[in-house]
């Protein structure tokens, strides 16, 4: 095997694992794959170390590792799947390291070509907030507020992370929209409960996935990841918290 | 009753299917996935069993689903469970408990705070038993427990 072929073998894993990473697939898969890829192409001893923020890669003893950066992070499904298809592909042998490379740039470049679109996530969340107002017991007279309050909040936290870098101040604001229009949905006799609709429409900011996946990355030996996950969920609970309790101090 | 809670969290998981961008052949299977986790809970929780439990079986329900599902339709495992764990997640917990800290009413806040800790501990441990149990399948059928 060639030099050559060996620094694009590493590229490759490189690549597939911060796909996979920055989509938020957990950080064992990653690993996984990672190994598995070059296992596939004769690196039998490759060790790869993933945090939330980071991949080590290191394909033998004898050569330096390398590593990859990860600052972005955002949940798209779709990609992670793609990512997983072309990599039991490789492992499969039914793809060169050529066509598997040219299909990932594919994938990571593509943007939002294979995203819904924006006004679908929209009205996803806002239906979502509705249901959720619903199903912690709330009343239907809730299911209206708690659609348009939940919609909006949502709307505000997309359009404040793409102006701004740092989440935690997109999601405060964005709570803090969503309790003063509960709040205002209220005093205009509209809803049932404050609470039903603050709690239905805050479900779709809330870092419930993050939190459920820190204790099982902790659980599994991931002790790194586990505690940066959990960090990252404490801080998006505390700005949630906050916007909506100074909307409750205001009114 | 039931049939509202279904209903809802089907439509819950899959516009959560939605927001995480999971792939368009996939929603549906999500939708159903959460349903069935979130109507276990609520009999659980309606037969006056404790919350924790309840989760417990829950998320073991929606990761064994899960993992059939991951195989049947060769898609990473994450893509049902995200959307299956969605209605479980005490976010709503999460969101009280916090609101009771940033308010000052710290001996509120506490017990809220240990019960989150402990509702996603037991969908943590549901996911885990789970897959532990898939590997403990998958090493029993190639009969390497036994070597």
């Amino acid at each position: 095997m060639t030099r050559n072929h060996n620094v694009e073998m590493i590229e490759l894993c490189l690549l597939i694992g911060r796909i996979m990473l920055q989509n938020g697939a957990e950080t064992y898969r990653v690993e996984d794959t990672m190994t598995r890829i070059a296992a596939s192409y004769g690196k039998e001893d490759a060790q790869s170390f993933v945090t939330p923020t980071g991949i080590f890669f290191s394909v033998s003893k004898i050569e330096p590792s390398k590593l990859v950066r990860v600052s972005d992070r955002s949940t798209n499904l779709n990609k992670v799947t793609l990512a997983n298809d072309i990599s039991r592909n490789i492992t499969g042998g039914r793809l060169t390291l050529a066509e598997a490379r040219e299909q990932l740039t594919e994938i990571d470049t593509a943007g939002s070509k294979y995203d819904y679109k924006m006004r679908t996530q929209i009205a996803a969340a806002s239906l979502a907030s509705g249901c959720f107002s619903i199903m912690f017991q709330g009343n239907w007279y809730d299911f209206l507020p708690a659609c348009i309050s939940g919609g909006i909040g949502f709307i505000v936290l997309l359009l404040l992370h793409r102006l701004f870098e740092i989440k935690f101040f997109a999601e405060f604001l964005a709570s803090l929209c969503i309790g003063t229009l509960a709040f205002t949905f209220m005093s205009f006799g509209v809803g049932h409960e404050t609470d039903k609709i603050i709690i239905g429409s805050v479900m779709p900011l809330v870092p419930g996935l993050l939190i459920t996946n820190a204790v099982r990355d902790l659980m599994a030996g991931h002790l790194v990841s586990g505690l940066s996950k959990g960090a990252e969920a404490f801080l998006t609970a505390f700005a949630i918290g906050g916007g909506v309790a100074i909307a409750f101090s205001i009114f | 009753m039931i049939a509202e809670q279904f209903f809802t969290s089907f439509i819950a998981s899959a516009a959560f299917g939605v927001i995480f961008q999971a792939p368009r052949n996939t929603l549906l299977k999500c939708g159903l996935v959460g349903s069935i986790g979130w109507v276990i809970y609520i009999l659980f929780v309606e037969s006056n069993i404790d919350a924790v439990t309840g989760t417990f079986v829950a998320s073991f329900v929606i990761a064994m689903i899960g993992q059939f599902f991951a195989r049947l339709y060769k898609t990473p495992v994450i893509v049902f469970s995200v959307a299956g764990i969605i209605p479980l997640v005490p976010g709503g917990l999460a969101y009280d408990a916090m609101r009771n800290f940033v308010q000052n009413d710290y001996g509120q806040a506490l017990p809220i705070a240990a019960k989150v800790f402990m509702i996603s501990g037991a969908i943590a441990i549901g996911l885990v038993l789970s897959e532990v149990m898939n590997q403990v399948f998958k090493k029993m059928r190639k009969r390497e427990l036994w070597r």
